[in-house]
């Protein structure tokens, strides 16, 4: 930054100077990655509010009568999406490997198919495991601990599913243009994304189920 | 969709034709809905004006090419001030009409108790979410890249998307007035009370799509101001060289950061409860409604300071400029002004102190809120400390200034009496805490952002505004601030309560009426701000800035001819200090030629901020409305957009050749050298044409 104040005599520069312009860096994947962490700080507050309102409503009002952590939740579902998605951050790591190291595209397209397969498997682990609490009778409109789960829960796979689509992009991207830059950069922000929904999920197993079992 | 179900509701969902606000004054003459359709036909009629003077004067093709579609930070910066100005006066004149209607409150009046709860729930809603939101953020935008010695902002298509949902979000509230009721839950709108339960109708419904998408819009410029100051700023341009207005700019924009979620995730919640019958905040089984005031105002705090920091901004801007000093206390103000945004996230609950907690928790809350007057007095001190000594002129920006620092403090002083919670028990929901929060938000904010126009105006269109009809402004403000809201403290330690439509106590009358008197400063100071618009335009040609610094200013935006070019500097300056620009002039070395050029890149045009404003607004009114095919197809569009943006990258950049900037800005500084110089003196005058004599040194010192 204060190249042009130290490569000329100081006394000589009082405020302002004009050189002409030399290579002015333009930084984008930079830019953008900064501005995705700052828009991912901003989404985990989001999610820490809904696991805040979630912590309140673990009290005997508002399960209003109804159906209580304990009588929800099973740890082997959760457990199977937990592993599902744990692996698939391991395989897009590989994938984001695949691309540091310039691998060829085929080997990156194939990490991140994999990728997306787990991620289906995971929302479908969930969307089944949802189908059962409606059958139970434990639907969002029973009570303020229900409405809070379906808030929290689903967000994250409103996330995931987000994540998926702009999986399926990049694949359509990376097949018809192979492995640019502009490729490279959104990769990296996907990535972090990925990794962000896997932290999420950690603190749902351990806050909504273990917790809820405890 | 359900085909069992008749054709017209599946469209037009619950409109229908009670909805028509503007037919209601056919069915009830009374003088209530003659208001109420009269603020539905002012919106109708104000439209169609509105585009019969674009098609008369042949502007559509302009404002399209040059404004709407464009990504220039300037220009995006006027459309947001734009729309703060036109909200501005849809909430001045809610706030007189319900000036008006508690004058004449005593046992009556005339209006019925829903309309005026709507009033004051749109009128809050608007100033803070449509004007003062627009407008800092539309001076930030104008503003910051300049300071730093940017082209533009990090993301500029971004920033257009940005305004587009801002202005969905104003364009919803707009509709309200037109098209069934807006919430009668004020602008917090606390639950129970917005739930379905009590106000099955539009109304919160309103309220909640347009924060949703304004909320969006401001988290996305939050994010990119931030980027753009850690990563756009000049060679030279270190943080602890960056103008002060720079610095607010980064505060407010952390803070948008930060303190949007919360309100994303009261309103989202509240959708859940009103459109799928959820339980977060419902008296049955098991909502709890304390969660959303804690939500609202976790957000809402920090959202003061979002209103505020940004005008701290301006005045220590202006304050150095007008008094022809160097701005005392930099490193201070800096401190202070980071202080205050962390602070800021740590007092929320003194909003609530009356609801439930036990008496150490809101003792806690209650010292942390004192503690923010710490900070803030620093500043009142620095800024005085600047004008001390200074070759001060009393221009419009300055009786701004002035009457802040008096009328700030006493606010401050209010706000430092309701943070004790056993006095706010007494006070809390009285007009004495309305009178407080006008206190801050009238001489802090407002005035502030009126001071930055006035600052500005010239850097932007290339001409001064008219300090005559300035003043006739700036002091109807003052004078009408005072009398409508001073009294405000009395009757409300009298007892009387906010958000109520009439009284049966005698002795509020008097108090109530001198309000009301005040309200008829406000609408002159209006109504001056329009003329002031009108006459400056008329007289433009006397007013020229063609040097570019016509208030013999500080800093980088100064340097740089007026009206702005689109790449705004012809050449990347390096800064080597603070106040670059004045160091420079000071050393004779104001207008200097650069030793070259180079090719200037620039962002293309983009639908994207049309697409969101449109398509933004016709969700929300899907939404609202419970037309789910509309709210649907619309957001499916913004989502394709997006994608289809992101996958086409930008397709319209344009390189501006070396030859050309050259040309430009040799022109410029040649026309320059023929402008004779000004002293402070005839600052005011017609001769000012934006180059600054340089003050003989005793009267700068
Ligand atoms: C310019 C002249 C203004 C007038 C005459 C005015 C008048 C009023 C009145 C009469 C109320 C309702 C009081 C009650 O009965 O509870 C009110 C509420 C309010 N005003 Fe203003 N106001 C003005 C400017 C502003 C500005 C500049 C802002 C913010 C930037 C603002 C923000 C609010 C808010 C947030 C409320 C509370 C609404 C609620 O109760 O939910 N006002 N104002
Ligand atoms: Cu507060």
């Amino acid at each position: 930054m204060s190249h042009a104040a130290t490569m000329e005599p100081a006394g000589q520069n009082p405020g302002l100077t004009f050189g002409a312009e030399h290579a002015h860096d333009h930084d984008h994947a930079g830019k953008a990655l900064s501005g995705f962490w700052l828009f991912m700080m901003s989404d985990l507050i989001i999610f820490g509010l809904f696991f805040a309102t979630y912590g309140t409503m673990l009290v005997p009002m508002s399960f209003a009568g109804g159906p209580t952590p304990k009588e929800l939740f099973e740890i082997p579902g959760a457990a199977m999406e937990t592993a599902a998605l744990l692996t698939s951050t391991l395989t897009f790591g590989f994938a984001s490997l695949a691309v540091k190291y310039n691998f060829a595209k085929g080997k990156v397209l194939g990490w991140l198919a994999i990728t997306l397969a787990l991620g289906m498997v995971f929302l479908g682990l969930e969307i089944s495991e949802f189908a059962r609490m409606f059958a139970e009778g434990a639907v969002p409109q029973r009570s303020g601990f229900l409405s809070s789960f379906f808030g929290l829960v689903p967000l994250h796979g409103a996330h995931v599913t987000a994540g998926s689509i702009w999986l399926i992009m990049m694949m359509v991207q990376i097949a018809r243009g192979g492995i640019t830059d502009s490729v490279r950069s959104r990769l990296a922000r996907l990535a972090l994304f990925w990794h962000f929904l896997d932290i999420i999920w950690i603190g749902i197993f351990s806050v909504v189920y273990l917790g809820g079992l405890a | 969709m359900n085909l069992t179900q008749p054709f017209w509701p599946a469209v037009l969902g619950r409109l229908d034709l009670d909805s028509l606000d503007f037919l209601k004054v056919f069915f009830h003459p009374t003088l209530n809905d003659v208001i109420l359709s009269g603020a539905a036909w002012a919106v109708l009629v104000g439209g169609v004006l509105g585009v019969a003077v674009l098609s008369y004067f042949k502007l559509w093709g302009p404002m399209w090419r040059n404004y709407l579609v464009s990504v220039d930070h300037k220009r995006i910066g006027i459309m947001y001030i734009v729309l703060a100005l036109i909200m501005l006066a849809r909430g001045v004149v809610e706030g007189v009409v319900m000036r008006t209607q508690q004058a004449d409150g005593l046992g009556g009046g005339f209006l019925s108790a829903n309309h005026y709860a709507q009033l004051f729930s749109t009128h809050g809603t608007i100033m803070i979410f449509f004007m003062a939101m627009p407008f800092l953020t539309g001076l930030i935008n104008i503003v910051v890249p300049l300071q730093i010695g940017a082209r533009d902002v990090s993301f500029p298509m971004l920033n257009s998307v940005s305004l587009g949902l801002t202005v969905s979000g104003a364009a919803l509230i707009m509709i309200s007035l037109v098209l069934g009721e807006f919430s009668t839950g004020g602008w917090t709108a606390y639950p129970p009370y917005t739930e379905m339960s009590f106000q099955p109708g539009v109304g919160p419904d309103y309220w909640i799509w347009s924060l949703i998408l304004a909320g969006v819009g401001s988290t996305l410029t939050g994010i990119n101001f931030v980027v753009t100051i850690f990563k756009e700023r000049a060679p030279g341009m270190t943080l602890m060289r960056m103008p002060m207005f720079t610095w607010t700019a980064l505060c407010a924009s952390i803070l948008l950061i930060f303190a949007l979620p919360p309100l994303t995730v009261a309103a989202l919640m509240l959708a859940a409860d009103r459109y799928l019958d959820f339980h977060f905040f419902t008296n049955a089984l098991g909502g709890n409604m304390m969660n959303f005031a804690n939500l609202v105002w976790l957000f809402g705090h920090p959202e003061v300071y979002i209103l505020i920091l940004p005008a701290f901004g301006v005045y220590s801007e202006i304050v150095a400029t007008y008094s022809g000093k160097r701005l005392y206390g930099y490193g201070s103000l800096v401190v202070a002004t980071m202080s205050i945004a962390i602070l800021s996230f740590t007092v929320w609950l003194h909003h609530f102190f009356t609801m439930g907690q036990d008496a150490n928790v809101n003792a806690a809350f209650g010292i942390a809120t004192m503690l923010i007057g710490i900070p803030t007095g620093v500043k009142v001190y620095d800024w005085m400390a600047t004008m001390y000594r200074g070759r001060v002129r009393m221009t419009v920006p300055m009786i701004y200034l002035s009457s802040f620092m008096v009328l700030f403090v006493l606010g401050g002083l209010s706000g430092i009496i309701l943070a004790n919670p056993s006095i706010d028990f007494q006070v809390h929901n009285t007009l004495f805490l309305v009178a407080h929060f006008h206190n801050m938000l009238i001489p802090g904010l407002l005035f502030g952002m009126l001071a930055g126009y006035t600052y500005w105006f010239p850097k932007v269109f290339g001409f001064r505004l008219n300090d005559r009809w300035g003043y006739i402004s700036a002091y109807s403000w003052i004078v009408g601030f005072v009398l409508v809201f001073f009294p405000l403290y009395v009757v409300g330690l009298m007892g009387m309560t906010r958000r109520t439509v009439s009284y049966v106590d005698p002795a509020y009358q008097p108090w109530m009426l001198m309000s009301g008197v005040g309200a008829i400063f406000v609408t002159v100071a209006l109504a001056a701000l329009v003329v002031q618009l009108y006459v400056s335009i008329r007289e433009r040609n006397y007013t020229r800035d063609i040097g570019g610094d016509p208030w013999d200013a500080r800093t980088l935006e100064w340097a740089t001819p007026s009206p702005l070019p689109a790449y705004n500097f012809a050449v990347i300056p390096h800064v080597h200090a603070r106040e670059a620009f004045a160091v420079a002039k000071e050393a004779g070395r104001g207008y200097q030629e650069p030793t070259g050029y180079a090719d200037i890149h620039l962002p293309g045009d983009t639908y994207m901020g049309v697409i969101m404003a449109v398509f933004g607004t016709a969700f929300g009114f899907g939404m609202i409305w419970y037309m789910w095919w509309l709210a649907v197809v619309s957001f499916a569009v913004m989502a394709v957009a997006f994608i289809v943006r992101a996958l086409r990258g930008d397709r319209a950049a344009i390189t501006i050749p070396a030859a050309q900037v050259e040309a430009e800005h040799k022109a410029w500084l040649a026309q320059v050298r023929t402008v004779t110089p000004v002293t402070r003196e005839r600052e005011l005058e017609h001769a000012n044409h934006g180059v600054a004599a340089p003050e003989t040194k005793e009267v700068a010192a």
